[in-house]
């Protein structure tokens, strides 16, 4: 008798990695490519540990801002695609 | 043997613990986003509140596994769940009152095993459905919610470090909103279908509908209403303790968290599996901590909570199977009655002797002085 469900542990472990961390860092790197341009310019210069004191994110590089609104879609896209998935498994017939 | 009164009766004591568990879970989607600003804490509680609402219609394959996979429907009988139920909320009030937040699915699941093994023994609890389907998921999901938390958490500062603190601050609120979002949704197809199971359990025990069916409809209408309004009135206390008593989280961190949590609740949900929303939720929270560099993880208030989980699945059912014996005792539709008025009396008290020590959303961000109520200074909670 088996007391785990194998397929689903690595299931749950694969996709909640892509969709929990991955996700996440797809909607990082929107970020990233927003705050790419002139505007931040300033704040790249300098560095890592230069303490800018300003909270603007978005850049002005159109291929940044491009970047990121793909990415962002992809997001919604994903979890729009879940939700839909989701509601197809989990509508099962009734046992006989 | 059906007894429709009783039926009734333990329909209403069903959404009860709905209710208290909706407010005891707000924290799981919520807390994070209260925390940083990037959700007003009332604006948080509504959308949670809509959005469990709509969870709790996505997915029935939890309420399945309650309803059929864990004891033996011919072994239950109403006064078993409304014993069962009784055993749930209870334990459910008293976490709360002390702000920790444990799980209320073990608590209702304990119930409804102690009562059972308090009616009928302990063959006829389906051990395997609750190992496999119940225990085992509980203890690993909150290790992989950890894992996928801390690996986003990584992911995220590392993505993002050639922003300002500020820029980064601000975007990941954004993120935020939108995780929590998520998470409030998957609650409500994990947790939402947690009741409906047990009223499914009780009208296939009272004979009123068919062995193996699904819950009708207007049961997961009333369902998720309660679980809902539960939500938007807000567990303050247990969103507290989440938020600011575990770790000290900026933005990505909550976005990280509340991301892992949803993924990891939703694959489960899929699969039929009763987890424990709030140990999900606070594998997350820890795994943020470990995931960032410097983030200081309070481990005696993580310590305090694996301890309240641990004895949940028990307590809950020692009360459960103490609510059948009077029940039983006593006899009949009556037995139930006084039950259900302790219940009530019980339940009453706690929510006295909380009033003591409120919190609500002014004071949920207050700073954290080990103990889940804050100490009482007017003048900054005015300016928090």
């Amino acid at each position: 008798m088996s007391w785990i469900n194998l397929t689903a542990l690595w299931k749950i472990i694969v996709f909640g990695l892509l969709a929990g961390a991955g996700l996440p860092a797809l909607f990082a790197g929107g970020l990233y490519a927003l705050s790419l341009g002139p505007k931040t310019a300033h704040v790249r210069a300098a560095g890592v540990d230069g303490d800018i004191d300003s909270d603007v994110v978005v850049g002005g590089s159109v291929v940044g801002m491009v970047l990121a609104a793909i990415a962002f879609l992809i997001i919604l896209a994903a979890i729009g695609w879940s939700v839909y998935e989701i509601y197809t498994l989990g509508h099962p017939a009734p046992k006989k | 043997m059906s007894n429709d009164t009783v039926l009734v009766l333990v329909v209403i004591t069903a959404l009860a613990f709905d209710f208290t568990n909706g407010f005891h879970d707000t924290g799981n989607a919520m807390a994070t986003s209260i925390a940083t600003g990037a959700l007003g804490p009332r604006t948080a509680v509504a959308i949670s509140g809509v959005l469990n609402f709509v969870g709790a219609f996505l997915s029935l394959a939890v309420a399945a596994t309650i309803a059929s996979g864990l004891v033996a429907t011919g072994a239950v009988t109403l006064t078993v769940v409304a014993a069962g139920l009784a055993g749930g909320i209870i334990w459910n009030l008293v976490t709360w009152l002390f702000g920790i937040p444990s799980s209320s699915s073990h608590a209702l699941i304990g119930g409804v095993i102690g009562s059972t093994i308090a009616a009928a023994g302990g063959s006829a609890v389906l051990w395997h459905g609750l190992v496999s389907k119940v225990v085992l998921p509980a203890i690993l999901s909150p290790v992989i919610a950890a894992g996928v938390a801390a690996c986003g958490t990584w992911l995220l500062y590392r993505i993002t470090r050639s922003l300002t603190a500020g820029a980064r601050t601000h975007g990941f609120r954004i993120g935020q909103v939108g995780s929590a979002c998520v998470v409030s949704l998957a609650h409500g197809t994990n947790d939402a279908q947690k009741t409906m199971g047990v009223i499914t359990l009780a009208l296939i025990a009272n004979g009123t509908v068919a062995k193996g069916s699904n819950a009708p409809v207007w049961v997961i209408v009333c369902c998720a209403l309660a679980i809902s309004i539960g939500t938007y009135l807000g567990g303050w206390r247990v969103i507290r303790t989440l938020g600011k008593g575990l770790v000290e989280i900026e933005s990505p961190q909550g976005m990280a968290a509340e991301s892992a949590s949803a993924a990891v609740i939703l694959l489960s949900s899929t699969f039929g599996y009763s987890l424990s929303t709030t140990h999900v939720a606070t594998g997350s929270i820890i795994g943020t901590g470990l995931g960032k560099k410097g983030a200081d993880v309070r481990w005696n208030v993580a310590g305090r909570m694996a301890t309240a989980w641990v004895f949940t699945l028990p307590s809950a059912g020692i009360v459960g199977a103490l609510a059948y014996g009077i029940a039983y005792g006593i006899g009949g539709t009556f037995g139930v009655i006084i039950d259900l008025i302790l219940l009530a009396a019980l339940s009453g008290f706690i929510f006295w002797r909380s009033r003591a020590t409120k919190v609500d959303h002014n004071n949920v961000n207050s700073e954290w002085t080990g103990g889940v109520s804050p100490e009482k200074v007017p003048a900054e909670s005015a300016a928090a």
